[in-house]
């Protein structure tokens, strides 16, 4: 065991103050240093923390970012997403692959490189793109991937590498990314001018319990996806027992075709902070934690001094804007690539330096969340809500959008359309209205709410974009009609087998079933008693799994069943002798191996 | 029992619980028999086999973790849920390699057990027959063998609760995630002692004692005199 490593790990540890429930911040930093977290720096790592080795090594082989073996000091994961597959993936993934001299999943023989996949990195209005370590780079062709590559061996590191910076704060020297933030539809609540302090400084003006009804009176639902009603979340957290509170902001985006909260990060910080700090003084929280995901890494600078700026203004820190006794303040903790994290429960294990498991509930988050703590989590946009709500009334905020649902929605429009970007629009417009002012008129289908939502056809367009019909955290996918939607459907598949935790068994075995018989009848092997058994184990998956990941893993499989049906019936054949799955030749091939002959019986 | 007793409902029967109980727990009381894999005597609820998958007002909620509460309707044994626990079980038994012909753990295995109780002779989805699972022989009293393993995370559990020792956790995501010993290697590297409870608890043949091996002959086992859940539902009024 070296003495640098020793030092190296003692020094992060220290840093983190031996806090076992930093775990997380501990391995990143680790990782980021030595581009590994070897055996003995697991062992040094449970030493300096007091914990167990095998407690450490579960969260390094949990996170897509850690890993036991030694990557490259520059890693480009390049987003294998369905969009980027429709805009080029396989092209950008040669032209990486063929300049390096290496496949994906392989470090150059120098040290230097390493070249990874990794699912959306939410800049799917943007593909193909990858990042390099945390920067991002969007819109690349083949020969850009050349000269970044050859950039990146003259010694230019990542973070200088020459670029086009993006439109708004993507340009400010902290962001410094070629990023976009494709604002095409400006709405009145999260996207309006902002007057920082104001809606802060009404609130504290009220009493807490006033703040909490003014949220319920506005009917806010959560922005994330679940759609539960914000007000009563936080009387749940208010009514709990306990000294210390928490406040965590989910900005942990990672449901492929959503990059909505990137782009309120980018442009609209301040509003999230002072969202946050009204849910603190509504709830009797103390504290705030921002849960970032480990691909917006190169937004946390700018978050930072954002933080630091409000701190400067009184926003944040002890008696916020003068209001004796409040203290608030907000810390911000890096994901590192899961996307089961975005599961709140999931989330709340992640920052308490844990594998991102979800939790059982009862307790929830409300009653025992973070620390055991009495915990309220809501997304980046329900946080925006909320200070609007408060600065502009919360009978202003429910004119707008429909009875149900009121507000705006940020949908986060990518795939074959001619406008792809972010658009703040009221609840309940049309799917069509949706498609003509994102410029995709004529999309054959459209994935609503990401791999997790519903996959609908045109027979479907007057359907309403809401919490009673449409529901969605804001990802639509459109694609085209030269689209094969079943490879689509493999694709989200994949997606979600490598994403599951793997703590309950449908979740972990039924998807890869699903999977298998999917893929069987894509290849001409299926027959109709098939699709009749994806619908029964996808039920059985949707029923039995344990959390919100689980309960709509089989969603890709099971809607494009019910509404594209006829794709998978000129799949299937009927009356095929025996099973059409069983594929004698490769059930033979380790027997072909050992004998080194084909099969005398059954001729290939 | 308490003060406090909650009445609820398990198919239509009425069970007496406490506070704080969970429908489990309270109907094994009552002589209710809700099948279970990763839930143990003395551990704390985990809730990750979902084989005691029942339906509580009509929601789905695993009966080990769900707390009791007054006037519930739980939705036990019915076509629905069989079939769901009978998918599940088929499952755990595809994702690993079980040959329960050399299993010495055969007769006492919980999910042989529950495959006969379900009437299951062969499962209905393809096998894996995964090629990276190993076996740990290098203790001289204890060997794992993950070929046989089905995360139910007793050994975990009883490890870190029980022995004070957290010798296993788990590593991995998904489909790749695997128990792991606390050591650079193997189980030899650990404090682990056979007299630990975190080697008893194991439901199938993936903790196993050497040197006791086939003691008791196949035949003479736990399971080979009464089908499982028979102990709970002799409990019955």
């Amino acid at each position: 065991m070296s003495d640098n490593l020793e030092t190296v790990v003692k020094t992060i540890c220290t840093g983190f103050e031996n806090d076992k429930t930093r775990m997380i911040d501990i391995v990143r930093e680790l990782q980021e240093c030595l581009g590994h977290v070897s055996d003995d720096a697991m062992d040094l790592i449970a030493e300096q923390v007091g914990t167990h080795r095998v407690e450490v090594e579960s969260v390094v082989s949990f996170y897509a970012f850690f890993s036991k073996e030694q990557k490259g000091k520059i890693t480009i994961r390049l987003c294998d997403d369905i969009i980027d597959r429709m805009f080029g993936f396989e092209r950008i993934k040669q032209a990486f692959s063929d300049t390096l001299g290496i496949s994906v999943g392989e470090t150059t023989p120098d040290g230097l490189i390493t070249l990874e996949v990794t699912p959306c990195i939410g800049m799917c209005d943007q593909a193909p793109a990858v990042m390099i370590n945390d920067e991002i780079f969007t819109e690349l062709s083949g020969d850009a991937a050349v000269e970044i590559v050859e950039q990146l061996r003259a010694g230019i590191p990542p973070e200088r590498l020459r670029r086009r910076l993006g439109d708004g704060n993507n340009s400010n020297p902290l962001v410094s990314a070629a990023v976009s933030n494709n604002i095409r539809k400006f709405g009145e609540v999260i996207f309006a001018p902002l007057e920082c302090g104001n809606a802060l400084r009404k609130a504290l003006s009220m009493s807490p319990n006033e703040v909490v009804r003014a949220v319920k009176t506005a009917r806010l639902r959560g922005r994330g996806g679940a759609g539960f009603p914000t007000g009563m979340k936080w009387d749940f957290t208010r009514a709990a027992e306990g000294e210390r509170k928490f406040v965590i902001c989910n900005a942990d985006e990672g449901e492929p075709g959503t990059f909505k909260d990137r782009v309120i990060l980018t442009e609209r910080p301040e509003l999230l902070i002072e969202g946050m700090v009204i849910a603190g003084y509504a709830i009797g929280a103390q504290e705030g934690v921002i849960y970032l995901r480990g691909e917006y890494a190169y937004l946390r600078p700018f978050l930072e001094d954002t933080l630091q700026k409000a701190r400067n203004m009184g926003m944040l820190g002890n008696d916020v804007m003068g209001h004796n006794g409040f203290n608030f303040d907000i810390r911000i903790q890096m994901g590192a690539g899961a996307y089961i994290c975005g599961e709140e429960t999931a989330l709340i294990s992640s920052c308490e330096g844990l594998r991102g498991d979800p939790k059982n509930r009862p307790p929830f988050p409300a009653q025992k969340g973070y620390l055991d703590c009495p915990t309220s989590v809501n997304n980046v946009e329900t946080l925006c809500c909320v200070a609007r709500i408060i600065d502009q009334g919360a009978g202003w905020f429910s004119q707008i959008g429909s009875k149900g649902s009121t507000g705006t929605k940020l949908l986060s429009i990518g795939g074959d359309i001619r406008r792809p970007g972010v658009y703040e629009v009221p609840f309940g417009m049309t799917m069509h209205d949706v498609l003509e002012m994102a410029g995709g008129t004529g999309a054959a289908a459209v994935q609503v709410g990401g791999p997790s939502g519903e996959l609908i056809g045109p027979d479907m367009y007057d359907r309403i974009i809401c919490y009673d019909d449409l529901a969605t955290g804001g990802a639509l996918m459109v694609f085209g009609p030269e689209r094969n939607l079943l490879e689509v459907v493999e694709y989200f598949m994949d997606f979600f087998i490598e994403e599951s935790c793997g703590y309950c068994t449908p979740c972990r075995v039924g998807n890869v079933l699903l999977k298998q018989r999917l893929v069987d009848i894509i290849h001409g092997q299926g027959e109709p008693s098939d699709l009749t058994y994806l619908e029964e184990l996808g039920a059985s998956v949707k029923a039995t799994s344990r959390c919100g990941l689980g309960q709509t893993s089989p969603n890709p499989i099971l809607s494009s069943l019910k509404n594209f049906r006829p794709l998978y019936q000129a799949l299937v054949k009927e009356g095929q002798q025996f099973q059409p799955t069983f594929n004698i030749q490769n059930a033979l091939s380790t027997a072909k191996d050992i004998a080194g002959r084909p099969s005398m019986h059954f001729a290939e | 029992m308490s003060e406090h007793t909650i009445t609820f409902e398990i198919d239509g029967v009425e069970v007496r619980a406490s506070h704080g109980q969970t429908v489990m727990v309270a109907a094994d009381v009552a002589g209710i028999y809700i099948p279970r894999l990763c839930a143990f005597d003395g551990l704390p609820p985990y809730g990750s086999c979902r084989v005691c998958t029942v339906k509580i007002n009509g929601r789905f909620q695993s009966a080990c973790t769900q707390p009791v509460a007054e006037g519930i309707i739980v939705e036990n044994e019915t076509e629905e849920l069989l079939e769901f626990r009978r998918n599940i079980i088929d499952m755990l038994f595809v994702e690993g390699n079980h040959f329960c012909m050399f299993c010495e753990k055969s007769g006492n295995c919980e999910l042989q057990a529950l495959a006969y109780r379900f009437g299951i002779a062969a499962p209905k989805y393809p096998y894996m027959f995964p090629a990276d699972r190993n076996v740990d022989a290098s203790h001289k009293d204890i060997f794992i063998d993950h070929n046989r393993c089905i995360l139910c995370a007793r050994c975990v559990r009883a490890s870190r609760d029980l022995d004070g020792k957290n010798v296993f956790q788990f590593v991995g995501r998904g489909p790749g995630k695997r128990i792991a010993v606390n050591a650079q290697a193997k189980l030899v590297d650990t404090n682990i002692d056979v007299s630990d409870k975190a080697v008893e608890v194991c439901p199938v043949g993936a903790i196993l004692k050497k040197h006791v091996g086939f003691t008791i002959p196949i035949g003479q086992r736990k399971y080979d005199h009464e089908p499982i859940g028979a102990d709970i539902e002799a409990n019955k009024q």
